[in-house]
């Protein structure tokens, strides 16, 4: 097991938001300043804190979506019954204060040195720690293969979709719709399974690393189907957010 | 002193009455969310066993058949996870540590919980006795389903729940305390929800 603990305390701060791009209908990226951001690693964390003028807090944890070296980004997608999130997908504006602390997490992370092939499973908004870690790969100049699978109700509801059709070498994206696709559609449709696994997946003789992030019911069924196709265990990073009750 | 979010209100409050219940920066849930680091491991019951260890040794261990057949009572809990849900009136089964270690005859410190998969995690010996912690093999009246931790999961509901580690296959005692899985990694050495100690140094 690798020693690459976060030492010291994690002190909050007030970051400036810099920017807020739409992602999909009901995601937003949002670009963050910190007065003093000691750095991160591709598939880390951070929180954020909100407090009401009765000085009620409400804190989240968030993914965060940039490589290391680049702006630091958020992406956030507004669930319906959040507390968080549509405050930071509706309110929040360019010049206003976050408090966030981070970078937090130190085993779901990716190390450019790292020279295993790259198995990357999204579900819906789990793609984000994972496009931290495609956005690291290419800035570090890495020449790992790495085979991304992304699970989304439909395609709009695709994060980056733009940006992950413009890695190329040695970067294969495939995609799967599970509630309806477009006319034509020629990707996978429906959830994931053993044998679309065994299709995206690299094999287990290739020694993969895996990453998988999403709602639990699809790391449940992802990271079961890897090891099932003789991943071992402790090459299956996973991340869960729970799809209710969440942010 | 935080700066106030403009237009931030706040949904999810403690019901009323029950603000005491809550700890700081948590909000309550009716679901169970899961989370784990990696695969969620399917030991067989004939496979499995409890292990109390000490120096390396092996002091006691309880087959499946052995633990189940060791006293065990009804614990109704609130727990907290550091992702920040709370739940309230958790009903589980358990095994109280306390017999587990009289069983055992033997005192330390300190304990390393260890589990299928790998996954571990450091406590004082005093938050495991004395009534507070158990191995729970029923959750709500049903056996443990694996991705909550199952067949037996440990319980130690006044810590982070990260401390309830999942898939618990014994406990080591130690002489000194020794960061387990998330505490490598950041997280508390002791995780108090009501002091907030979510990461190093809180």
């Amino acid at each position: 097991m690798e020693r690459t603990a976060v030492r010291g305390r994690l002190t909050w701060q007030a970051a400036t938001v810099t920017g807020l791009t739409p992602e999909t209908a009901a995601v937003v990226t949002i670009t963050l300043d910190p007065p003093d951001w000691p750095g991160h690693q591709a598939g880390q964390h951070l929180d954020v804190r909100l407090t009401a003028e009765d000085g009620y807090v409400a804190e989240r944890s968030y993914s965060i979506a940039s490589a290391p070296g680049e702006p630091l980004a958020i992406t956030v997608e507004r669930l319906e019954d959040g507390e968080v999130s549509p405050y930071l997908t509706e309110e929040l504006r360019a010049g206003d204060q976050l408090e966030l602390r981070g970078p937090i997490g130190g085993y779901f992370v990716w190390k450019p040195a790292d020279a295993s092939p790259l198995t990357l499973l999204a579900g819906g908004s789990g793609i984000v720690p994972l496009r931290a870690i495609l956005r690291d790969r290419l800035r570090t100049g890495s020449d790992v293969p790495a085979r991304l699978l992304y699970s989304a109700r439909t395609l709009p509801d695709v994060i980056y979709r733009d940006e992950l059709g413009q890695h190329h070498d040695g970067v294969a994206v495939s995609y799967t719709l599970t509630r309806a696709q477009p006319p034509g559609w020629a990707g996978h449709t429906g959830r994931i399974d053993a044998s679309l696994l065994a299709d995206a997946a690299w094999p287990a003789t290739a020694k993969p690393l895996a990453y998988v992030c999403g709602p639990t019911s699809f790391v449940e069924t992802a990271a079961a189907g890897l090891v099932g196709l003789g991943y071992p265990p402790d090459r299956v990073k996973t991340e869960r957010f729970g799809a209710t009750g969440g942010h | 002193m935080s700066p106030i979010s403009r237009g931030f209100r706040g949904r999810r409050r403690a019901p009323a009455g029950q603000e005491g219940r809550l700890p700081p920066g948590q909000y309550l849930t009716e679901d169970f969310p899961v989370l784990s680091a990696g695969p969620t491991p399917h030991t067989p019951l004939a496979d499995w066993t409890f292990s109390i260890t000490q120096g390396g040794a092996t002091e006691q261990s309880w087959s499946w058949q052995e633990f189940r057949a060791v006293p065990s009572e009804d614990v109704t809990a609130d727990i907290h996870c550091v992702t920040r849900w709370s739940k309230f009136d958790t009903r589980w089964r358990g095994v109280s540590v306390d017999t587990l270690l009289d069983q055992a005859g033997q005192d330390a410190p300190y304990v390393l919980a260890f589990c299928d998969g790998g996954y571990t995690t450091n406590l004082p010996i005093e938050d495991v006795t004395g009534g507070k912690a158990w191995v729970a093999f029923d959750y709500d009246g049903q056996p443990l389903e694996p991705e909550h931790g199952g067949p037996a999961r440990l319980l130690v509901p006044h810590l982070y729940f990260w401390k309830s580690a999942k898939w618990v296959r014994g406990l080591a005692l130690r002489d000194h305390d020794a960061p387990g899985f998330w505490e490598t990694y950041g997280y508390h050495m002791y995780g108090d929800p009501w002091k907030e100690q979510r990461y190093a140094g809180d």
